[in-house]
């Protein structure tokens, strides 16, 4: 069920020559209509950024010649835009009948618990104070024959258990360590 | 890998799309594509006159396999060529997000350029000088898959300017979804393609082919059914229909899930296999020892089928003649008629299997939160409708269900069906109300238990 929309934060976000190269590129995809570009420029933003602020409607709406409205309709409308950032890593597992099935609530709950991710961030995610972690249900991830299906970032992970999480726990973290040093 | 009955193969799997998928050392590149013959069917295909290819697709008698099994030829045969003045576009429909359904995406994951190779020849039959891939957000590495797959085929003019010299001119872009499941709906998925939101069009206009992406003549074909459409160049269109049986040619890829031994994807000729032998001699039987409780065989938008139930299925005969058969749920033929014939749909292929320690009313629960959470909004009664009753499921696996519960359920859904812009509305009905009528004794229980409760705690 979706909860009340939380308006947008008003964001210091400046693209860099590079977004605006990819941003004309992908533009070039749709000639017969700037406007299609609309939802893969937020994904680019989105990329880049990490979520969608009132500086990336304005950025976008007038790269397109657009109202504001008309891309603003859109972030209120597509699951997988955010309005706020999600944690440094998010989770999201299946919450659809096949993999619900095969324990996907369970995990959900599990890594909830064991994330400590308890602030909503908007369309049912769920982040840990420090923004560390998030945790959020996704229906149908297409991948029932090997449920419970969980993403990390654009990473799929199939017959995912708890274990699973830990690895990508562990693993992260040695990352950080290896970087902070 | 054996595609007969033998030894190395005793379910008689036929691997025609999925041929190459699985077979180890097979990559996505295309190198490896054009080892294996890749592009082959283009070279033929465009020394072909595009009506030709449309009357080969029609003779193969190719029913979509995204869930509405529409003949595919026929889609193509609405454009009059002679009269269009517009630009055609092609739309491959790669938002496969229907719970219970993973075969598309065994396709652009592990064999991208058979969609690419089906899609150029789709789009040089219908006269289309621009594609798209609609596939859905979350496949975020799918999508890179087929943009390097695309720049391959680019750099090796199979796409471009003067295709292999042929004259023909062709681009195909992918375009992300961003996690709405209505963006299936093909109208929803051009609105969406447009940069609005996926609300599906009014009807009529009935097909895109009439007014779709920038209310131009427009194509949208499901990705199983754009790499059919290399194997009928192939092999031709009287070829292909002798493979599976009348009116459901050519194989289908399966997809099961839920409570079996060893779920996962299969292909089969038409009918080839019974329901019975594809979840007990394929997939192992029931998981945990458990017995047969009920599946969807569709995706989650069927209706759901009861273990046990017998049905009585009218079909033509060898000598042509109606007759009408009883059948089991195990003995029903996997194929688009007589799954349709039980009262259900083989809709997109995913069979979703649960065992008899199943509550049937969770698992309804579970796929009404699903519709509540994914109606696009626009029409009334599938927006309060589809929320309602997931209301309703909600409070019932919550221990508060009342004795009206069933027969609200029924008018509830009874009221959203045939009353809305999109087949959405019958799709969250559906469930319900099979559920709900095959089901009955489990979902008065509910209130039965918590009379009881009731009286238990006056007692006390």
């Amino acid at each position: 069920m979706v909860g009340p929309e939380q308006p947008l934060l008003p964001g210091e976000e400046v693209p860099g020559p590079e977004f605006e190269r990819k941003a004309e590129e992908i533009i070039g995809q749709y000639p017969a209509s700037r406007r299609s570009a609309s939802l893969p420029l937020l994904h680019l933003w989105q990329e880049e950024f990490g979520f969608l602020s009132e500086r990336a409607v304005e950025w976008i709406s007038t790269k397109l010649g657009l109202k504001p409205i008309h891309i603003l309709e859109l972030v209120t409308f597509y699951p997988m835009l955010h309005v706020r950032p999600s944690g440094r890593i998010n989770f999201k597992v299946c919450r659809t009948l096949s993999c619900a099935l095969a324990g996907s609530h369970e995990l959900f709950a599990q890594i909830r618990a064991r994330c400590g991710a308890t602030v909503s961030a908007g369309h049912g995610i769920c982040v840990s104070p420090d923004g560390s972690y998030s945790v959020e249900f996704v229906e149908c991830l297409a991948a029932c024959g090997s449920a419970p299906a969980m993403m990390v970032d654009e990473e799929e992970f199939e017959r995912a258990t708890i274990d699973t999480v830990e690895r990508i726990l562990a693993e992260s973290g040695e990352k950080e360590a290896s970087q902070g040093a | 890998m054996a595609q007969d009955g033998t030894v190395q193969n005793p379910t008689r799997e036929h691997r025609i799309i999925l041929r190459y998928a699985d077979l180890p050392g097979y990559t996505p590149d295309i190198d490896c594509y054009l080892q294996h013959g890749g592009y082959e069917q283009l070279r033929k295909a465009l020394s072909m006159e595009p009506a030709a290819i449309v009357a080969e697709v029609k003779a193969s008698g190719l029913r979509g396999r995204g869930g509405a099994g529409f003949p595919t030829g026929t889609k193509w045969g609405f454009i009059d060529h002679a009269k269009n003045r517009k630009p055609v576009y092609l739309l491959c429909n790669a938002d496969e997000s229907e719970p219970g359904t993973f075969k598309d995406r065994q396709i652009i994951y592990k064999d991208p350029h058979q969609l690419i190779e089906g899609m150029i020849i789709s789009s040089f039959a219908n006269h289309a000088h621009l594609a798209y891939i609609y596939i859905r957000g979350e496949m975020a590495r799918g999508a890179k898959i087929l943009e390097r797959a695309l720049a391959e085929a680019r750099a090796k003019n199979f796409l471009g300017t003067n295709i292999l010299g042929s004259g023909y001119d062709l681009d195909i872009f992918v375009f992300r979804g961003a996690g709405a499941y209505i963006c299936g709906e093909e109208t929803g998925l051009i609105e969406s393609l447009e940069g609005k939101r996926a609300y599906p069009r009014i009807k009529p206009p009935y097909f895109p082919a009439a007014l779709g992406l920038y209310l131009c003549p427009t194509i949208v074909n499901n990705v199983e059914t754009l790499c059919n459409v290399k194997h009928i160049v192939e092999m031709g269109g009287a070829a292909y229909a002798r493979i599976g049986s009348t009116n459901n040619t050519g194989t289908r890829i399966w997809c099961v899930s839920g409570d079996v031994c060893r779920p996962g994807y299969f292909e089969y000729d038409g009918g080839a296999i019974t329901m019975g032998e594809l979840l007990y001699d394929v997939c192992g039987g029931i998981r945990n020892g458990n017995r047969l409780k009920a599946l969807i065989p569709g995706g989650s938008s069927a209706k759901v089928l009861r273990a046990g139930e017998i049905y009585h299925i009218r079909r033509k005969n060898a000598a042509g003649a109606m007759e009408e058969i009883e059948m089991r749920l195990e003995d029903l033929p996997l194929d688009f008629d007589t799954i349709a014939a039980s009262g259900s749909m083989s809709g997109s292929g995913g069979i979703i299997v649960m065992d008899h320690t199943r509550d049937m009313v969770e698992c309804l629960d579970n796929l009404s939160a699903f519709y509540a959470h994914e109606s696009c909004g626009q029409c009334t009664p599938c927006r309060e409708g589809a929320l309602w009753m997931r209301k309703v499921l909600d409070r019932m696996t919550g221990g508060k269900g009342r004795p009206e519960d069933p027969q609200l359920l029924l008018d509830l859904a009874g009221q959203i069906g045939g009353r809305t812009i999109c087949a959405f509305g019958e799709a969250c009905s559906w469930p319900v109300e099979s559920f709900v009528a095959k089901f009955r004794e489990e979902f008065e229980s509910k209130a039965v238990a918590e009379e009881e409760k009731d009286r238990l705690q006056v007692t006390h």
